[in-house]
């Protein structure tokens, strides 16, 4: 560090008043943080709390409309992110941004390439590469292709990739939500010796254990708002949560079982064969009763979207399905979901919603063929529009009329929207993939009671989350995938998430035990 | 104001400021040429001396709205769930000789002659979209290519089949042409329309095509299935999000099939106006290139068909200014520069006023909503 920044210590980043009138429910509201170089900086919030939209803004991908951003003390005003990146911040986003069929080394040099003669010069970028990767402690394999990586390893490319760019203050962005227990004190790992450089490290999570450990200072927003600005050693977890949702925290748990002898879903012997060797479902079977969650637990990209999209006919398996004692294997994906099958998608903006069409045609959607959406060859308008309003009063999703765009809408009620959806008539058998990924706490708690309900109505689930505490709270087995397989089968009242996770990474051998 | 009138007026908005826009431009490139931009409009405006040329005028005007309109909703029906089907210049080409054909070889009673020739256009049309569809569908064969490809392969089966099988022509005969249809397959025009209103019937080019009804009606169907039909709404989802409309039941590859060969249908249809309406044969003066201004048409026109409607209109009056245009001394060639400039203009104004729209609509909900979002802070 030089001389002048050593006598009076500016900080790293200086956000002041900043507002964003802004698309969404929450908009940023006169937003106040500093954060001291050289410490990892929580965030915390709600999700829909507005962490996000304030993180575009500090990283130039969307303008305020009021306040200032100062960066080591001196004001600046970002146009694009190259903006940001020109100064020394680093965004690494939740969904990772990588090319699955380039190598490490070829991700981390993506815009940023070393020529010489006008070829890229692998050299020079594998030795910044190591060098960067020794310095940090970011172990990765230059030579790897991304599509064999796990997720751990990406997101160690994503950092590699910020510093490669010469960041100096990164931006996470909920970094451990895709990682498992185990994962998650390896990036802290990697955060602290970040640090230890000289650093800044702003920290985005809901999870307040997370933060709690790792971060120096913390800022919680609400509401589009800074609530307050906390040391981590003067609050519990508790009175983080309280600050963040101004309410007490709901929890998943279920009480009493409602599980039946009748079974709803039987999957026996689905396999997936995938582009290599490896087996993308290897052999799974289970079944599903009336009134039962089932929930499967496994680090994304373990066969759990091949999973689900076999089950609702999407992709093609080997292997039988039967839906209460129907041989459903060569149906196709509508007459499927005819037969009673709900469908909550992992991605509800890729498979869900129609984002640029109206809530009502988003009613529809799925349901064409059946009441009230149907009438002979004809949309029934006017009855989908009335049974949207029924959704939208029953699920409290926030919105002006059911004629707005789905895009209108934040991300907890176009959730709320879609699980509205899939109940409508009547489901036998519901699939659940994340079914609160990325919603409020409000919205996450109605979702989990409308679950409870259905449960208790008969309803089979099948729960897909890497949410650990929805998981073991919600289900009434869990079992979990690895590699394709189904590892173990587990009783989710004696489970703890550490344990869960040593399964998930195949760290404990898969033994049946119920 | 309700969010859909809103974003209806904010595209009209965007289609006004194009063309303004491609006026100015246009008048650039007509000084260019050494014309003046005031004498060339008063030509647009020129219909001629006499009442009977200013009618003959007007029914030019629609008589070559009618195959635009089509040619338009044809491209439309792919462009919904984006599939592009660049093919239809082919399709109607090669249905319009097979319907001319066809027609000339029997005579019927005037409904039963017409409805069947229509039905062979339509099912020629259709035939020849269901093969990229089909190559699409079973190996991914981009339509864009496929199509591109067939059109060669149509025009040229056009230029063997009107010489060879098809041919009707007669001794002494210059152009090369296919039997001369019945006079029970020539669609009645509607010249009396123009006596309601005390002006002289048109008399050149067999006046006002009674086809225009044909196309009314096939523009009100299309209207009907495209936004009221449980088929339109599983064509809207699936250009908007395809693997959402798989993930609904909504099979990709039945709707690829199903959208290609309504648009080749409709595309069948395109030269039907012109040969029941006038020629009365498919001939070497068939008008050519139909089929790409559709793919103009349908742009301008975003994809609906009252958009289409209006962008139909509005490149034939701009093309039936041609002749005045030439004895103002301005260069022919300036409509097919204007046109250019709105159809491009008309495509940037479109993306501009639909970010916009979106952008309002998100503003509205969240000001609606608004009143639990920022107001309660201190915590």
């Amino acid at each position: 560090m030089s001389a002048d920044t050593l006598a009076t210590v500016k900080p790293a980043v200086e956000l002041e008043g900043i507002t964003k009138r802004f698309p969404g429910v929450v908009a940023n509201h006169d937003i106040r943080i500093t954060v001291q170089p050289g410490t990892v900086h929580a965030i915390v919030g709600e999700n829909g709390a507005g962490k996000s939209t304030l993180m575009k803004i500090l990283y130039g991908m969307q303008k305020p409309d009021e306040g200032t951003i100062k960066v080591n003390g001196a004001e600046v005003s970002f146009r694009t992110p190259s903006d940001a990146i020109a100064v020394g911040i680093g965004m690494v986003h939740q969904h990772f941004m990588l090319a699955d069929n380039f190598t490490v080394l070829e991700n981390i040099v993506l815009g940023a390439e070393p020529k010489r003669l006008g070829r890229l010069d692998t050299a020079a970028a594998r030795r910044r590469i190591v060098q960067l990767a020794e310095t940090h402690g970011l172990r990765v394999d230059p030579d790897r292709l991304v599509e064999d990586l796990g997720v751990g390893d990406r997101q160690r490319v994503e950092i590699l990739k910020v510093l490669y760019r010469g960041a100096r203050i990164l931006i996470l962005d909920e970094p451990t939500a895709v990682l498992v227990p185990q994962e998650v004190e390896e990036l802290f790992q990697n955060l602290r010796e970040l640090k230890a450089e000289g650093l800044t490290v702003i920290f985005i999570s809901h999870k307040l254990d997370e933060v709690l450990d790792i971060a120096d200072a913390i800022t919680v927003i609400r509401r589009g708002t800074t609530v307050a600005s906390v040391n981590p050693s003067d609050v519990t977890a508790r009175q983080l949560a309280e600050l963040m949702v101004g309410s007490e925290l709901p929890t998943p748990e279920t009480r009493e079982s409602t599980v039946t002898d009748t079974v709803t879903l039987q999957v026996s012997e689905l396999t997936m064969p995938g582009e290599g060797e490896r087996l993308l479902l290897d052999d799974v079977s289970f079944e599903i009763h009336q009134g039962e969650i089932l929930g499967i637990a496994g680090v994304e990209g373990n066969g759990q979207s091949e999973l689900i999209e076999a089950i609702m006919g999407i992709r093609p398996a080997q292997g039988r399905i039967e839906l209460a004692g129907q041989d459903i294997t060569t149906w196709s994906t509508l007459k499927r979901r005819e037969s009673g099958i709900g469908y909550i998608p992992e991605d509800r903006h890729r498979q869900g919603l129609l984002l640029e069409a109206s809530l009502w045609e988003n009613r529809v959607l799925g349901h064409q063929t059946r009441k009230p959406a149907r009438s002979g060859i004809w949309i029934n308008r006017r009855a989908s529009k009335a049974d949207t309003e029924r959704i939208v009063k029953e699920y409290d999703v926030r919105t002006p009329s059911v004629e707005t765009l789905a895009l209108a809408l934040s991300g907890g009620n176009q959730q709320k929207l879609i699980v509205g959806r899939e109940m409508s008539g009547d489901p036998v058998f519901l699939i659940a993939a994340h079914p609160t990924r990325g919603v409020d706490v409000g919205a996450q708690a109605a979702i989990w009671d409308h679950l409870r309900n259905a449960r208790a109505a008969g309803l089979a689930v099948l729960l897909i989350s890497a949410d650990l505490d929805e998981l073991i709270g919600l289900s009434d087995t869990i079992q979990v995938i690895y590699r394709g397989r189904l590892v173990a089968a587990l009783d989710p009242s004696d489970i703890t998430p550490e344990r869960l996770g040593g399964y998930m990474t195949g760290a404990i051998a898969g033994t049946e035990e119920t | 104001m309700p969010a859909g009138l809103n974003r209806a007026l904010l595209t009209v908005a965007g289609a006004i400021v194009a063309v303004i826009l491609a006026i100015a431009i246009c008048s650039v490139a007509i000084v260019a040429a050494g014309g003046g931009p005031l004498d060339a409009f008063a030509a647009f405006f020129n219909f001629g001396p006499s009442d009977r040329a200013q009618m003959n005028g007007v029914a030019a005007l629609i008589d070559r709205a009618i195959p635009l309109f089509i040619a338009g909703l044809a491209v439309a029906v792919g462009f919904r769930m984006n599939l592009f089907n660049i093919g239809v210049e082919g399709q109607y080409r090669l249905a319009a000789i097979c319907a001319a054909y066809v027609g000339s070889t029997f005579v019927a009673p005037p409904v039963i002659q017409i409805v069947v020739i229509i039905v062979v256009a339509a099912l020629v049309g259709g035939f020849y979209a269901l093969i990229p569809a089909v190559m699409k569908v079973t190996r991914g064969v981009n339509e864009v290519i496929s199509t591109i490809m067939l059109n060669y392969i149509a025009l040229n089966l056009t230029a063997y089949l009107v010489q060879g099988p098809f041919s009707g022509q007669k001794e002494g005969q210059l152009t090369t042409t296919t039997p001369e249809l019945p006079e029970s397959a020539m669609f009645p025009d509607l010249n009396f329309v123009f006596e309601w209103f005390g002006m002289p019937a048109p008399t050149r080019a067999g006046g006002l095509w009674g086809f225009l009804l044909v196309a009314v009606v096939l523009g009100v169907v299309v209207w009907l299935v495209l936004e009221r039909t449980r088929f339109g709404f599983n064509i809207k989802a699936s250009g908007l999000n395809g693997p959402a409309a798989l993930a609904s039941g909504v099979g990709p590859k039945k709707m690829i099939i199903a959208a290609m060969v309504m648009s080749g249908a409709i595309a069948g249809l395109i030269g039907l106006p012109e040969i029941l309406g006038d020629r009365g044969a498919f001939n070497s003066n068939f008008t050519a290139g139909l089929g790409f201004l559709g793919i103009a048409v349908a742009l301008l026109g975003r994809n609906k068909p009252g958009g289409i409607a209006i962008a139909a209109l509005l490149f034939a009056f701009l093309d039936r200014a041609q002749g005045p245009l030439q004895e103002a001394n301005v260069p022919a060639s300036v409509v097919t520069i204007i046109q250019g400039t709105i159809v491009l203009l008309v495509v940037i104004a479109n993306e501009i006023t639909k970010r916009l729209a979106l952008r309002l609509e998100e503003r509205r909900a969240a000001e609606q909503l608004g009143t639990n979002a920022p107001a309660e802070v201190a915590a």
